[in-house]
């Protein structure tokens, strides 16, 4: 593997979030690099969820929902620009439960670049096998890809959906638990497929399977009541963490 | 003792339910014993003639032209009604205040708003009694039923959709347009059945809009007579228990027409949408 320096791609300084006046995370500080999986690990409710879709600014959809501090991605603070949808065709996402639509696995991949205006059916046939073959489905479905995507199983779903956000080529690809809808091997494809992804995007992972964050990713941040307590190359945090607390979690003592 | 009580409730339940059933068999059974002997190709689709032997196809063209007219502007103001309400309106006291009006309007006598069709589209509007004025009338009573049945479809959409849509950098308007409409469409489509069926059985609002003329209506600005208008118009003057059982025939044909392929549409959007 190249070993050239690897550049920040999402940068969040003392990130603070409201539902009401229910403060959800405190003074969150965390530097992402490009072409990186980075895991956020912690127990429910610990924010890790919330933080994740402060990134493609899912959280807007929630009434109620205040945000202080900043978050430069790719140079850009996406909290001060108001082009929400550009900034999520660069930043894609993947959810806990496959969500594909009631239509073909076809239309399913090919909605993004659609409502983008693409129209010119070589071009959409190209994005779609591209993108199915990059979410390693391609062969499973080639030979149905006019036929519902709800009558795929769980595990294939997700790979559709993931198929889906990489029509979108995007940079960055957030993924919120989106193995803990399936079953055992269904997650091992995921995984690997995750691994392979990391070449072309930066992904961001929230799991609640710590083997997961330390088979997968490169570096962890351990969140704790709405703070990141640790952050640190994903080998140091399950080898010689450096807060009691996130020792305490690892090696299963609560959560 | 345990069993007897068993029994007299499993008694009551199918007595009740027989009851029911038969109750509406009588009816159908009723009108198509009395109505039956009437119905011929010439009878629905001859001409009126006021002697009494001329077919009832006006009545039918009129019925038809209040579904439709009603229907296309009912429609497309109720789903944007309820589109307004469930996914854009920022859920507060106007919006519930807009709700209980809608649902307060379905529990209206439809008398009162044949009043009010009467008073504000004939005469102030000067549409005059005509089919345009009754559409109008149905328009409004027909509203609340689509606005509260596309709510509800709209809500069974799950949440899951418009997150993994917008997620991908659509608009909310694309959003709507490609996936949220789309997967609520049986349910919209049910409320407009439910619609059609309310217009084709009002009489009293219609009576008071649209008149009582028999005959082939020029214009959507003529007066004119539904079905039930006129099945209870010849009962009313001439005691025809007959003539207007055959009326009552043909608009139970009617309406079983409208469920059945209402059903199928559904059934079939369904399939292509919800595999």
């Amino acid at each position: 593997m190249e070993q050239r320096k690897k550049e920040t791609i999402i940068n969040v300084r003392d990130l603070n979030l409201y539902y009401g006046d229910k403060q959800a995370l405190f003074g969150v500080d965390l530097v992402i690099q490009e072409k990186e999986v980075t895991a956020l690990i912690g127990p429910s409710g610990c924010g890790k969820s919330t933080f994740l879709r402060t990134l493609n600014r899912m959280n807007d959809l929630i009434d109620g929902v205040k945000i202080t501090g900043d978050i430069v991605i790719d140079h850009e603070n996406i909290y001060k620009s108001n082009d929400v949808i550009k900034l999520r065709t660069k930043v894609g996402m993947v959810f806990q439960k496959p969500n594909l639509f009631p239509m073909s696995i076809y239309d399913n991949v090919a909605y993004g670049p659609r409502m983008q205006g693409i129209k010119n059916k070589k071009d959409l046939n190209i994005i779609v096998e591209e993108s199915l073959r990059g979410a390693a489905i391609w062969d499973e479905v080639k030979d149905r890809l006019k036929t519902s995507a709800l009558g795929l199983s769980g595990g294939q779903q997700q790979r559709v959906c993931i198929a889906r956000a990489i029509a979108m080529k995007p940079d960055i690809i957030l993924m919120d638990e989106p193995t803990s809808a399936l079953d055992p091997i269904s997650t091992l494809k995921v995984e690997e497929l995750i691994t392979n992804m990391k070449e072309d995007y930066t992904i961001v992972i929230v799991t609640h399977n710590m083997q997961q964050a330390a088979r997968i990713s490169d570096k962890t941040a351990f969140f704790l009541n709405g703070e990141v307590v640790e952050y640190d190359d994903t080998d140091n945090i399950f080898s010689t963490p450096q807060d009691k607390r996130t020792e305490d979690y690892i090696t299963g003592r609560f959560g | 003792m345990r069993h007897f009580k068993d029994n007299l409730l499993r008694g009551l339940l199918w007595l009740s339910a027989f009851l029911s059933v038969a109750v509406l068999v009588m009816i159908v059974g009723f009108i198509f014993y009395k109505g039956i002997g009437l119905i011929s190709f010439d009878f629905i689709f001859g001409d009126y003639s006021p002697t009494g032997d001329g077919g009832i196809w006006p009545m039918i063209v009129t019925t038809i032209y209040t579904v439709l007219i009603s229907l296309v502007i009912a429609t497309p103001i109720g789903i944007l009604a309820a589109v307004y309400l469930q996914e854009y309106a920022k859920q507060g006291r106007l919006v519930r205040l807009i709700r209980f009006a809608t649902e307060s309007l379905t529990g209206i006598p439809s008398i009162i708003y044949g009043l009010f069709g009467a008073v504000f589209f004939v005469t102030t509007l000067k549409l005059g009694m005509s089919i345009l004025a009754a559409s109008l009338t149905l328009t409004i009573i027909v509203l609340p039923v689509i606005i509260r049945t596309t709510e509800e479809a709209l809500k069974t959409v799950p949440g899951s959709y418009r997150e993994g849509s917008l997620a991908l950098g659509t608009t909310k308007l694309q959003t709507l347009y490609k996936v949220i409409l789309p997967s609520s469409m049986p349910g919209i489509l049910s409320g407009i059945i439910l619609s059609v069926g309310r217009i084709v059985g009002e009489s009293a609002a219609i009576f008071l809009t649209a008149g009582t003329v028999a005959a082939m209506p020029d214009s959507i600005l003529s007066s004119a007579r539904t079905l039930t208008v006129h099945s209870y118009l010849v009962t009313q003057e001439s005691g025809d228990i007959e003539l207007a059982a055959a009326v009552g025939i043909v608009l139970i044909v009617l309406i079983l027409v409208i469920n059945l392929s209402a059903t199928y549409i559904s059934k079939k959007f369904n399939k292509s949408t919800n595999k």
